[in-house]
C-alpha cells in the first residue's frame, strides 16, 4: 500500500513541478524527496517507488509524444545519441535517467526521517 | 536521521544531476545536458510534433495595427494577407522564426563570426575569417545607409519586431531543437542581423575571390605569366554568352588604364608569392539558372519564367516559400528566412529570377605598414593614420579572442602578422570588396516584390549592388528582359586577378561601370533570354569580365541549344527542361578521348569501360554508368596532363578549368602541357595521356564496380544536410541524376536549390520545389517532406489565390489570425 501511494505520489508531484518548465528540469528532485519523507519506507523501498514512479512518468511522457509524432523525432536522436535509431532504447533511457534521479532523492528522502 | 546513509544518498543526487545537467565532451564536440534534453516536459520531446498537428490560432500580438490573416495550406506554405505593408513584415518576421527561428539566427551567427559563442573554439578559424574580411563591419555600413530610407528602415524594424514576437512568446519548452542540442537561448532579432545574413549571401556569391586570387598570384609566380596564361586564360571557344554575340554595346564612358608599371611588379617580374589560405570558401558551383521565353515560343502566347538558383543543399533549407498580400502588392515567391519581402517569385504583373553573375569583387592590396603596430601605413608618398577596429570573438567554455584590424584606404586588412600563415613573408593584405561597401540591396526586391512592368523592374534592379546578379524578368503585357546588374569595377586587363600593390593608388579602381552600361537585352528577335553564369557578353564589351574561369560554360550552351530548338512551350516542358541531365561537356570531350585511344593496346576490362562510354547517350542518368566512366578517365587525363606542372610548386595553386584543358585539345596541333616534364627522356603525346589515364580510370572503376558504385546516382551520393552536418538530421543517398555540367546541376551536396516556373497567363500558372520543407523542426512532417519530390523532378502547383479564393480552397488547411491586443 505504502509502495504504490509513493510511487503514484511521486509520479504525480513529479508531473505536477514539471509543468513549471521555467525551474530545473531536476525539479522533481524535491517532490521525490518529499515523498519518501512522508511515506516512510525503508531507503531500499522508497528508491523502487521513487525510481519506478519517475520512470513511469518520463517513459510515458515521452511515449506519448513519440506515438503523436511517429516517431519522426526519436528515430534521429536515436541515430544521434547513438542509439542505433530505435525509439524504444530512446523512451528506455528517458525513464531510466529520470528515474535514478528520483530513486536516489527518495532514499536521502527516507533517510533523511528517524526510523 | 540517519546521518551517513542520508549524507551519501543527498551527495549521489546532487552529483548525478550535476553530471546529467552538463554538458560533456563528445568527440570534437558536446553532449547536452543529458537530463535536461532528455526531461519530456523540457527537453527535445517536446519539439517532437504531433503528425496531425492543427496550426489554426487565433494570435495577440501589440506591434500590427490590423488583422492578419495567415492562411496555411496543406504543403505549411503561409498565405499572409495584411491591411498594410509594415503588418505583412511585421507577420513575415513572426512566421519565419515560428517555423525557421533557430536556422534564422544560427545564419548570423556563421555570418558574423560568432560560431565559437555556440560551438566552442573548433570554429575560431572560421570566425576569425568573417570578421577580418569585414563581415560586420559591411553589415554595419549597409544598415547605416538604410537608415537613411525610411520606408526600408520601417520595413526592417517591422520584420524584426515580428521575429521578436515570436522570441518573446515562447516558453521554454518550445525552444527549437537544436538550441537544446547545442544548450544556448535564442536572443532577440536586430536590423544587423537581417543585414549579416544578407552580407552572409554576398561571400557566397562573390567571395571566391577571397581565395582564388591568392592562389592566381601563387600560380602567376610559379609559371610565369605566359604560361600561366596559357593555363589559366580569359576566353572561352566555346562560349554562349548571356548577351547574344552581335549585340552592340554602348561606348564605355569610363576606359580604366593600366598602370605603367603593370607588367613588372604586377603581371610577372617580382615574386609577390603568398601562401595565405582561407578557412572557409563557398562552392565553386555556387550557379543557377534562368530564363524566360516570349509569347512567340509558347502555346499560350504569354510568356513563361524558369529559375533554379544552385547553391548548397542544405535543412533547413536557405528558402521558405511565402505568399504576401497587401494592397500594394501580391507576391508570390521564395523568402529568406532572416529577411524581410520575396526574393525570387512573381506578382499579379510580372515574374523575375536570378542568377549569380560571377564577376570579380573582391581584390587584395599588399600593403606596407611603419611597424607591427599598424598605426601608420604608406600611401602616396606619406604615412597615413590606420584606424583599428577590434573585433571580440567570444569563445564557449574558453577565452574570447580580439581580433585588430587595420583600416585602410583600401578596406580592412584581411591578412597581417597576427593572421597569417606558414608563409615566411607575412604580407598585410587589404581587401576591398564591394559587398563590404554599403550596399541597399533590399530595396531592389522590396521593389521588385510591387514591380508591374519592365519600367518598375529597371527602376527595381537599378541600384543593386551586390552579389552581381542576372536578373531574368517577363511580364503578363509580354516583355521579356534580363540584365547582368551590380556594381562592377571598370577594370583594365587583369585588373584584381592577383595581389596587387597598395602602395599609393596607382592600383585602385578607377571607377564603377555605369549602370546603363551594365549587358543587357529585352524582347530579343530570338525569343528568349537565358543565363547560367557564363560570361555575360563575348568579347566586344568594353570592360574586362574577369578571368574566364569564373564563368561555367556547358550548361549555357544546352540551355540555349534547347530553347532554340522549342516551341509551342508549356510549363511542364519547362519541368522537363530544368530536369535536364544531358551533358554539353561529355558531348563534346568523349570524341577526344575516343580518337586517341588505340584499342589494341587495352586489356579486356579496359576494353569493356571504353565499350560502356562509347554507348553512353550522354544523360547523366542516375543509372548511367557511362557517366561514371566519363568521369573517372577525365578526372584521370587532368591527372596525368596537370600533375607533373603543378607538383614541385610550394604554395596552393588553382586547378585550370576542365574547358581550359577540353578547349586546348580541340585546338587540335601538339598541346605543350601533355608533356610529362618528369621524364627526361621521353615527349608524350596526348595520345600517351589518354592511353595513361584510361588505364589508371579502369583500376578505379574495377573498384567501384566491385562495391556497386557504377551507377552514376551510387557514385554521386546526392545528399541534403543539415546545418550542423549531422548525417541522423540530413537526408542522404536521393536517387536524383545531374551533374555540375548539366541543366540540372545537382551535386553530391550542391544544386538546384529552388526550381520555379511561372507561365504569366491572366490567372498565373507556376509551379515550384525545394530540397527541404517549411518547417525547420526536425521532429516534424514537414521538415524534409518535399525532397522526394525535389529528386524525382515533381513540381508543386503554387497556390496564388486572392483572400477570398484562398480561405475557401480545399488545400488550405489552416488559419493564424493576427489581432492587436
Amino acid at each position: 500500500m505504502k509502495f504504490s501511494s509513493a510511487l503514484i505520489l511521486t509520479a504525480f508531484l513529479g508531473y505536477a513541478i514539471g509543468l513549471f518548465t521555467n525551474m530545473p528540469w531536476w525539479s522533481f528532485v524535491i517532490s521525490s524527496f518529499l515523498v519518501a519523507l512522508g511515506v516512510h519506507q525503508k531507503p531500499l523501498k522508497a528508491f523502487a517507488s521513487g525510481f519506478l514512479g519517475q520512470f513511469l512518468l518520463w517513459a510515458t511522457l515521452a511515449s506519448i509524444k513519440d506515438m503523436a509524432n511517429d516517431h519522426l523525432l526519436s528515430i534521429k536522436v536515436a541515430k544521434i545519441f547513438p542509439l542505433g535509431g530505435s525509439y524504444w532504447a530512446l523512451i528506455l533511457i528517458t525513464g531510466l535517467i529520470g528515474g535514478l534521479v528520483s530513486g536516489l532523492a527518495a532514499i536521502a528522502g527516507s533517510t533523511a526521517r528517524k526510523k | 536521521m540517519r546521518i551517513v546513509p542520508f549524507i551519501i544518498s543527498t551527495v549521489a543526487t546532487a552529483g548525478l544531476v550535476f553530471v546529467l545537467n552538463t554538458s560533456l565532451p563528445l568527440g570534437k564536440t558536446k553532449s547536452p545536458r543529458l537530463g535536461y534534453f532528455l526531461s519530456p516536459q523540457q527537453g527535445f520531446w517536446q519539439n517532437a510534433e504531433a503528425t496531425n498537428s492543427s496550426f489554426t490560432e487565433e494570435i495577440k500580438i501589440k506591434g500590427i495595427r490590423n488583422k492578419v490573416d495567415v492562411f496555411m495550406d496543406e504543403r505549411l506554405v503561409p498565405h499572409i494577407y495584411a491591411q498594410t505593408d509594415l503588418d505583412a513584415y511585421y507577420v513575415q518576421g513572426f512566421i519565419h522564426a515560428k517555423f525557421r527561428l533557430w536556422q534564422m539566427e544560427f545564419q548570423t551567427y556563421v555570418a558574423g563570426g560568432r560560431l565559437s559563442e555556440i560551438l566552442g573554439s573548433g570554429k575560431s578559424d572560421i570566425d576569425q575569417f568573417f570578421r577580418r574580411l569585414g563581415m560586420v563591419y559591411g553589415a554595419e555600413q549597409t544598415m547605416q545607409r538604410m537608415e537613411k530610407d525610411r520606408e526600408m528602415q520601417a520595413t526592417v524594424d517591422a520584420y524584426s519586431e515580428g521575429v521578436n514576437a515570436y522570441i518573446k512568446s515562447l516558453k521554454p519548452e518550445q525552444i527549437p531543437f537544436e538550441y537544446k542540442l547545442l544548450d544556448y537561448q535564442p536572443e532577440a532579432w536586430t536590423p544587423l542581423k537581417t543585414y549579416l545574413f544578407l552580407m552572409y549571401m554576398s561571400y557566397d556569391l562573390t567571395g571566391s575571390g577571397a581565395k582564388a586570387d591568392l592562389k592566381m598570384t601563387n600560380a602567376k609566380n610559379y609559371f610565369g605569366y605566359d604560361e600561366f596564361n596559357q593555363l589559366f586564360p580569359n576566353i572561352h571557344d566555346s562560349l554562349d554568352p548571356i548577351i547574344p554575340k552581335g549585340t552592340a554595346f554602348l561606348k564605355p564612358s569610363i576606359v580604366p588604364v593600366a598602370p605603367k608599371d603593370v607588367d613588372s611588379p604586377y603581371l610577372n617580374k617580382s615574386p609577390n608569392s603568398s601562401e595565405v589560405t582561407t578557412a572557409l570558401t563557398p562552392n565553386k558551383n555556387n550557379g543557377s539558372n534562368n530564363w524566360a521565353v516570349a509569347g512567340s515560343k509558347t502555346v499560350s502566347g504569354r510568356p513563361i519564367l524558369c529559375n533554379d538558383p544552385h547553391l548548397g543543399l542544405n535543412l533547413p533549407s536557405i528558402w521558405y516559400e511565402m505568399q504576401i498580400n497587401t494592397p500594394t502588392h501580391n507576391t508570390y515567391g521564395a523568402s529568406f528566412p532572416g529577411s524581410p519581402a520575396v526574393i525570387i517569385g512573381f506578382n499579379d504583373s510580372i515574374a523575375w529570377g536570378v542568377t549569380n553573375a560571377g564577376r570579380d569583387v573582391l581584390d587584395y592590396y599588399d600593403v606596407q605598414f611603419k611597424d607591427t603596430s599598424m598605426q601608420e601605413y604608406w600611401y602616396n608618398g606619406a604615412w597615413k593614420t590606420a584606424e583599428l577596429r577590434t573585433e571580440t570573438i567570444k569563445v564557449k567554455a574558453g577565452t574570447d579572442l580580439h581580433e585588430y584590424i587595420a583600416m585602410t584606404e583600401f578596406g580592412p586588412v584581411m591578412y597581417d602578422h597576427h593572421y597569417k600563415n606558414d608563409s615566411a613573408h607575412p604580407k598585410y593584405l587589404a581587401v576591398r570588396w564591394t559587398a563590404n561597401t554599403a550596399g541597399n540591396g533590399l530595396k531592389t526586391f522590396y521593389k521588385l516584390n510591387r514591380a508591374k512592368n519592365f519600367e518598375d523592374y529597371q527602376n527595381a534592379i537599378a541600384e543593386w549592388s551586390c552579389p552581381g546578379q542576372n536578373f531574368a524578368f517577363a511580364s503578363k503585357s509580354g516583355d521579356i528582359a534580363i540584365r547582368q546588374q551590380g556594381a562592377f569595377v571598370a577594370r583594365w586587363n587583369r585588373q584584381g586577378d592577383f595581389i596587387m600593390p597598395g602602395l599609393d593608388s596607382t592600383y585602385k579602381w578607377q571607377g564603377m561601370i555605369p549602370e546603363n552600361e551594365n549587358p543587357m537585352i529585352k524582347n530579343p528577335a530570338r525569343g528568349w533570354v537565358s543565363s547560367a553564369n557564363q560570361m555575360a557578353t563575348d568579347s566586344s564589351y568594353p570592360y574586362y569580365l574577369g578571368t574566364a574561369r569564373s564563368f561555367p560554360l556547358y550548361r549555357g550552351i544546352m540551355i540555349n541549344r534547347r530553347l532554340a530548338a522549342m516551341n509551342d512551350i508549356t510549363a511542364i516542358d519547362m519541368q522537363y527542361l530544368q530536369m535536364e541531365n544531358y551533358d554539353v561537356f561529355a558531348e563534346m570531350a568523349r570524341p577526344v578521348i575516343l580518337k586517341n585511344i588505340d584499342e589494341n593496346k587495352l586489356t579486356v576490362t579496359e576494353r569493356k569501360y571504353i565499350g560502356i562510354l562509347r554507348d553512353w547517350n550522354f544523360r547523366n542518368e542516375i543509372t548511367a554508368q557511362g557517366a561514371t566512366v566519363f568521369k573517372a578517365i577525365w578526372d584521370s587525363l587532368e591527372q596525368v596532363v596537370w600533375k607533373d606542372d603543378f607538383q614541385d610548386a610550394k604554395n596552393p595553386l588553382p586547378w585550370p578549368e576542365s574547358s581550359t584543358l577540353l578547349e586546348g585539345l580541340l585546338r587540335g596541333g601538339i598541346y605543350r602541357f601533355a608533356d610529362n616534364i618528369s621524364t627526361k627522356d621521353k615527349v608524350e603525346t596526348i595520345q600517351d595521356d589518354v592511353m595513361e589515364a584510361c588505364k589508371k580510370a579502369s583500376v578505379y572503376l574495377e573498384k567501384l564496380e566491385k562495391e556497386r558504385k557504377l551507377d552514376w546516382g551510387t557514385l554521386k551520393d546526392t545528399r541534403v544536410a543539415h546545418l550542423l552536418q549531422l548525417p541522423a538530421l540530413s537526408r542522404l543517398h536521393l536517387p536524383i541524376g545531374g551533374g555540375k555540367d548539366c541543366i540540372n546541376a545537382t551535386t553530391e551536396n550542391h544544386g538546384p536549390s529552388w526550381r520555379m516556373i511561372v507561365h504569366l497567363t491572366d490567372e498565373i500558372e507556376a509551379y515550384g520545389v525545394y530540397p527541404g520543407g517549411q518547417s525547420g523542426n526536425p521532429g516534424s512532417k514537414f521538415y524534409d517532406n518535399f525532397i522526394d519530390s525535389w529528386a524525382a523532378g515533381k513540381y508543386y502547383k503554387l497556390l496564388f489565390l486572392s483572400k477570398d479564393d484562398i480561405s475557401k480552397n480545399q488545400k488550405t488547411k489552416w488559419h493564424i489570425t493576427f489581432v492587436n491586443g
